[in-house]
Parts: structure tokens; C-alpha cells; sequence
């Protein structure tokens, strides 16, 4: 068997973050149920390592933007290009692969799975092993660093002759990320709970950490605040400037005005599907069209 | 819940038992499965009161305890196989009775030197008369075809969600028996006799008058496949198995090609059905179209679905169960199916995720203590 020896996974935090380049393109995107126009010929960019506020009435079309970007609805027209790769119409695996992560509107974790067992599901996604590799672990690999060892000592031991599976390196590796992610959103207290008993704080950010274990480049986060406290909020504002930090481009739904001009870089505005405005969080918010939008009156265009 | 009655709390507290279990070090562990294996292997000779009474044969016209042991474990290897479908992936599998019909009838068709199959094979390639494949070849052949048979069913099926799924495959099971029944290659109503025993140095080991052996052999098959399913099962497959009966959408959104592991789990649960009806097929002898019925099919989702779906201990005891007590119980025989209605409803009411629920829980304690520790310290 070869020795093999497979490199840490990849994470984007060495990545140069310059505010030019470009990570996702939304170019000319149309996206019609019936006679439903939720995204109409909708044009925006998302540079790397910026903070983009999406914003809007309700309706306006946010989620269905982030469902197209995901691959669980294919735009009627138009196209989306993220880090060179076109992925409109790509499963929403392939573009999870390729880079992208989210959260849900409305909360959907694993609910019978652990807070733990959640966010390995997301550490999955850059994992290797089979189902053959699961049953029969033959892949094996050897000269790992200590840490990635069994604890065992006979284990250990014996690690040092037949090597370890690929299986158990991952596992182990995975699990160490994962624990690490629950630390870092803050509910590691609670990692060995099934999902479905944590409070709705802990669901939401259970939900970050599990996007965050894909290693994307690109996070979405739908409405994370909703149903927060002022407390909770200013947490999560914190939260989302430390995700940035690691070296990723993060995309935020939201409602609450002052957490998105708190956090964001620049803010896209949609109403009825359309872009109406774009620009930073100062010169939006006095958007006459953002204004009007915001307080219903009908619109002159 | 309402979870306050006494009576819910013992059953909880049961159902607790194997979790506990799965927690216990290394040293308690590994003697204890091998005191509980060696208590399975001695079983058919079990003659100790008061624990004898616990035997089908106790009455003149009960049935042969062997049998019946061994009919229990042929089961169980079906319950874990339909556990995989059912309890891990999620996907409600009516005509799993067809996989298992799959592996009787591999092994029929191609081992038995009886078989239309081997006599056509035979003269085409001009063996000798009486040929049939060897035994051990039907095993791997036996699972390939299961695996294509799953495989056949499950590309164009599985984009079906819940209902129309359980349909479709409930049809599967069906079409399986009636195509067996009404062509000439499988031997029609009557179907195929002398399908081969395994091969065994002395002629009589496996013989169909003392049955222990059979028992012995199935338990040993039955062991290895729980070992390599939980394999399975606290791995990336077992996980993206959960995610995907969780919530399928939100799994793809977490990279897990959802179509490619609920194939994997009917193939993997047709290929345990089939080894079954392979080792069904093997000791009785012959197959016929009517050991194949849909009710069949019900009987191993009740199985799966009363232990308690996604746990195989639960799943295990759910083929107990079901095997058992009806055989234990022969002098109630007309009250069987009253008795396994009310049953069922009653697990269904008072306990919806079965008897021993699936818990999900924290492995290699000894690595789980030390994150445990660091969380604590970091918080
Ligand atoms: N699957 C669907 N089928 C039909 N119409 C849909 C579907 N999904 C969304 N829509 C419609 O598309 C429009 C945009 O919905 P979307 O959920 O994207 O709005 P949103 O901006 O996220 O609103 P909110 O702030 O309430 O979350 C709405 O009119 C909605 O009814
Ligand atoms: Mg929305």
C-alpha cells in the first residue's frame, strides 16, 4: 500500500483578500415560478473578502437569490458565475464543493442528529471516504502527526506498523474541526445535544458553525438575527466580523437595519425581484427608492 | 410528552440500556458481547430450567427450536439489512421481500444442477451432465445481482419522495414473484429443487433433520454484517445516511449527493436481503414463487419499525419479536394476527419511535472525555 499522506483541509484564511477582486457574479439573473417574477433580470457582484448586506421587503426576493446561488432552484435565465466557475443549474453539492455555504430562513439542522454530529455532516463535504473505504479501511496512511493518532497506546502502537485509515483520520480530524467550530460560534457547552432540544439561539448558530465546516469561501446567511434579542444581535454582529476575519466573503440577509449597517461593506437593495440600489450601507439607507420601498409607497418606476 | 407515567419510565429506562452500553469501556464491553455470543452459539442445546422454557419444542407438536432459532437470525439479518433503508436513510421500502427473493433465487438458478439455468449453461458450453456453479460463487454472484436489482430500482425510483416511493417498491416486490412464477427459465410455480447446501467436509453437516448448524451459520453471517453495518453506520456514509432522512434539502446544501447515497443504501440493502434469501433458499432446499408474498415485505418493515427504526439492537429485537414470540406462542395461533395488530397499534400510539428509540451517542469515550475537558476549559 502507498504511503500516502493527505494535507489538512484547505482553508481559505491564507487567501489574498483584496477589495477588487471579484468572488460571485449575479449576471442577468430571472427567476420565474409560474407567473411569479421572485428575481427579475437581477445584476450584482461580491468581491472577495467584503461583508454584502442583501436587503429588502419582504417578498422582495433575497431568499430565492440565495436558493438560485445554492443550486436548489435553477434561474430561469441569466447567469452566475463564482470564482470563475459558472453554477447556475449545478446541484447544490457541486456548488457547495466548489465553495459556497448557507443558512436557512427557517431553521433546518439535522434535528435527530447531535450539535456535534451536525456540523460533521458539513466537514463531510471536503471528506474522502467511501462506503467500501467505511466497511473494509483499507486505504491506509502513515507518518500522520501525533495528533492525529489514536490516544490508545496500544493503538498507537500499532498505528506506527499498519498505518491508520483514512476513515479514522478524517473522523478525527473532522471531529477536532468540528469542536473548534462549536467554540467558535459559542455553544460548544451543548455539542453532545440533539439539535432539536437546543434554544433557538444555540439552532442558529449551530447552523453557522455547520455551514462554516464546509470550508466555503462564500457564506450566506439568511436572516441569522431573526428572532434575536439586542444582546443576541450584537453578538452575532461580532460573530459575523470574526467570520470575516478567518479570511472569508460573507453574504447577509437581513432585516434589522442597524445590525446591517452595523456590519456590512455594501448593501444590495430588492424589491419585487429587482435591484433598486447598491452601494454603501451611508449612501443606501438615504436611497429615496430604498425609503420608499421600506415604507410601502407604491413604486413610481 | 406525557412522561410522567411510571409505566413510560421503565420503558425508558430499558431503552437505555444498550446506550449505556455503548459508553461502557473496552474491558466491560468486549467480554460482555463475547459471554452473549457464546450464550447464542450455545442456545439450541439450552436445557437448564428455568430458562428452557424459553424453547418452541417444549409441547409435541411445537416447532424445531433450530429452526426456529435459525429462522430468528435469518431475520435479523434481514432487519438489519432493511434498518439501512428504513432506519438510516430514511427511505420506506415496501418490496423488500423482492431483494430477498433476488438472493433465493440466485443461488437456485445458478447452484442447483436442477435449475433451467445450469442445464442451459451446461449444454451450450458442453459440461457434464449435473453441473451447476459452485457454492461459494453464488455468494459474490448472488450480491451482484442483488446489487443491480437494487441498483435497477433505485436509479429511476429514487427522485420519488415518501409515499410514492413505498408504491413503487411495494410494486417491485411483486413483479419479482410474478415473474418468477409465470416464466419457464425459473421453473414456474413449482420452482427449483436441490439448491446446494454449503460446502462442508462431511456430507451430513449441514443436513435438513438437525438444524443447529444452519442456526450456526446464519448467527455467524449475522454477526459479521452488524459489524461491518455499524461501520457504516459511525461513518461519513451513516451520517449523509441521517442528514438525508433528516432533511434531504438541507443535506445537498451541505454537500452530500443525496441521490448517490440513498442508491448506496438500497444497494446495500439489497445485497443484505439477498444474502438472507440465499441462506433461506440454501436450507430448505428449493424455492418456490410463494415464499415470496408482499405480506412478507410488511412483516420486515413491522420488524424494522417496532425496534425502533435507525437503531440496529432495536431492529434486531424487532426480528425477535416477530419471529419468535408467534412460534413460543403456537397455542394462541388463531389470536396471531389480532394480537400482532393490537401490538403494533400499541407501539405506535404509546411508543411512536419504537421500543429502543435510536440513540445517537458520544464514541471513543476516551477521546470524547479529553474534547469534553477542552470545551469546559475554553468556556
Ligand atoms: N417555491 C416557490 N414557488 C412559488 N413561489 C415562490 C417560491 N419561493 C418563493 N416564491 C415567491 O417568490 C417571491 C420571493 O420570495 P422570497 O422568499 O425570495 O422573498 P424574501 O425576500 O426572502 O422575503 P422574506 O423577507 O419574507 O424572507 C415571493 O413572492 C414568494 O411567494
Ligand atoms: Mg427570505
Amino acid at each position: 500500500m502507498p504511503e500516502q499522506t493527505i494535507p489538512e483541509s484547505t482553508s481559505v484564511q491564507d487567501a489574498p483578500i483584496s477589495d477588487s477582486e471579484v468572488l460571485l457574479t449575479v449576471d442577468h439573473v430571472t427567476l420565474r415560478f409560474g407567473g411569479v417574477v421572485a428575481l427579475n433580470d437581477v445584476d450584482f457582484e461580491i468581491r472577495t473578502g467584503e461583508i454584502l448586506g442583501l436587503i429588502g421587503p419582504n417578498g422582495a426576493g433575497k431568499t430565492t437569490c440565495f436558493n438560485a446561488m445554492t443550486g436548489v432552484y435553477k434561474p430561469t435565465s441569466g447567469s452566475i458565475t463564482f470564482d470563475g466557475t459558472q453554477i447556475a443549474g449545478s446541484k447544490p453539492h457541486q456548488i457547495t464543493a466548489l465553495g459556497i455555504a448557507r443558512t436557512f430562513q427557517n431553521i433546518r439542522l439535522f434535528p435527530e442528529m447531535s450539535a456535534l454530529e451536525n456540523v460533521m455532516v458539513g466537514c463531510d463535504a471536503r471528506n474522502k471516504t467511501s462506503v467500501l473505504g467505511a466497511l473494509f479501511r483499507m486505504y491506509r496512511i502513515w507518518g500522520l502527526p501525533e495528533e492525529d493518532l489514536p490516544r490508545n497506546p496500544v493503538r498507537r502502537a500499532l498505528a506506527k506498523v499498519i498505518g491508520v485509515s483514512r476513515h479514522e483520520v478524517e473522523e478525527r480530524r473532522s471531529r477536532r474541526k468540528s469542536w473548534e467550530l462549536l467554540r467558535f460560534v459559542g455553544i460548544a457547552d451543548r455539542a453532545d445535544e440533539l439539535s432539536r432540544n437546543l434554544p433557538y439561539g444555540y439552532q442558529r448558530r449551530l447552523e453557522i458553525a455547520r455551514a462554516l465546516a464546509t470550508d466555503p469561501k462564500l457564506l450566506c446567511l439568511d436572516e441569522p438575527a431573526a428572532g434575536f434579542n439586542p444582546a443576541e444581535k450584537e453578538d452575532l454582529m461580532g460573530l459575523i466580523r470574526r467570520i470575516r476575519d478567518r479570511g472569508l466573503t460573507v453574504l447577509l440577509i437581513e432585516h434589522d437595519m442597524r445590525l446591517v449597517m452595523g456590519v456590512t461593506d455594501r448593501i444590495v437593495v430588492l424589491e419585487f425581484g429587482s435591484k433598486i440600489a447598491e452601494g454603501a450601507p451611508a449612501v443606501v439607507a438615504r436611497d429615496p427608492k430604498v425609503i420608499a420601498a421600506y415604507l410601502g409607497e407604491p413604486d413610481a418606476a | 410528552m406525557t412522561d410522567t407515567t411510571p409505566q413510560k419510565s421503565v420503558l425508558k429506562r430499558v431503552a437505555a440500556v444498550p446506550s449505556l452500553l455503548g459508553g461502557a469501556p473496552q474491558w466491560v464491553k468486549v467480554p460482555l458481547i463475547l459471554l452473549v455470543l457464546s450464550f447464542c452459539v450455545y442456545l439450541p442445546f439450552l436445557n437448564i430450567l428455568p430458562f428452557a422454557y424459553i424453547r418452541t419444542d417444549l409441547r409435541p407438536n411445537g416447532s424445531d427450536w433450530s429452526t426456529v432459532l435459525f429462522t430468528i437470525a435469518l431475520y435479523m439479518i434481514v432487519a438489519v439489512g432493511l434498518n439501512v433503508v428504513i432506519g438510516w436513510a430514511g427511505l420506506l421500502d415496501l418490496g423488500y421481500v423482492g431483494f430477498y427473493a433476488v438472493g433465493a433465487y440466485s443461488i437456485a438458478l445458478f447452484g442447483s444442477p436442477a435449475s433451467p439455468v445450469t442445464k442451459a449453461i451446461a449444454a451450450q458450453f458442453g459440461l457434464p451432465e449435473g453441473w451447476s456453479m459452485a457454492f461459494a460463487a453464488c455468494i459474490p454472484l448472488a450480491i451482484c445481482i442483488a446489487l443491480i436489482a437494487g441498483v435497477i430500482l433505485g436509479a429511476p425510483t429514487l427522485r420519488l419522495r415518501g409515499d410514492y416511493l413505498a408504491i413503487v417498491t411495494m410494486g417491485f416486490g411483486e413483479i419479482i414473484r410474478i415473474v418468477m412464477r409465470n416464466s419457464t427459465w425459473t421453473g414456474g410455480p413449482a420452482g427449483i429443487i436441490a439448491v446446494p447446501e454449503p460446502p462442508a467436509a462431511d456430507e451430513d453437516f449441514f443436513n435438513t433433520i438437525d438444524v443447529h448448524r444452519w442456526y450456526w451459520l446464519a448467527l455467524a453471517v449475522l454477526v459479521i454484517l452488524i459489524w461491518l453495518m455499524r461501520r457504516l453506520e459511525h461513518s461519513r456514509v451513516g451520517r449523509a445516511w441521517l442528514a438525508i432522512r433528516e432533511d434531504e434539502d438541507a443535506a445537498a446544501v451541505m454537500g452530500v449527493n443525496a441521490f448517490k447515497y440513498k442508491l448506496w443504501a438500497f444497494a446495500i440493502g439489497a445485497s443484505l436481503g439477498a444474502i438472507a434469501g440465499l441462506l433461506f433458499a440454501s436450507k430448505q432446499a428449493y424455492v418456490e414463487p410463494n415464499g415470496f408474498q408482499l405480506n412478507l415485505s410488511f412483516l420486515f418493515v413491522a420488524m424494522v419499525v417496532i425496534g425502533g427504526s435507525g437503531n440496529i439492537w432495536g431492529a434486531l429485537f424487532g426480528a425477535f419479536l416477530i419471529t419468535y414470540l408467534p412460534e413460543r406462542f403456537r397455542e394462541f395461533e388463531s389470536w396471531r394476527p389480532l394480537a400482532f395488530g393490537v401490538a403494533l397499534v400499541a407501539i405506535m400510539v404509546l411508543r411512536p419511535q419504537g421500543l429502543f428509540p435510536n440513540r445517537r451517542r458520544a464514541r471513543e469515550l476516551e477521546d470524547r472525555k479529553h474534547e469534553a475537558e477542552e470545551a469546559a476549559a475554553d468556556a
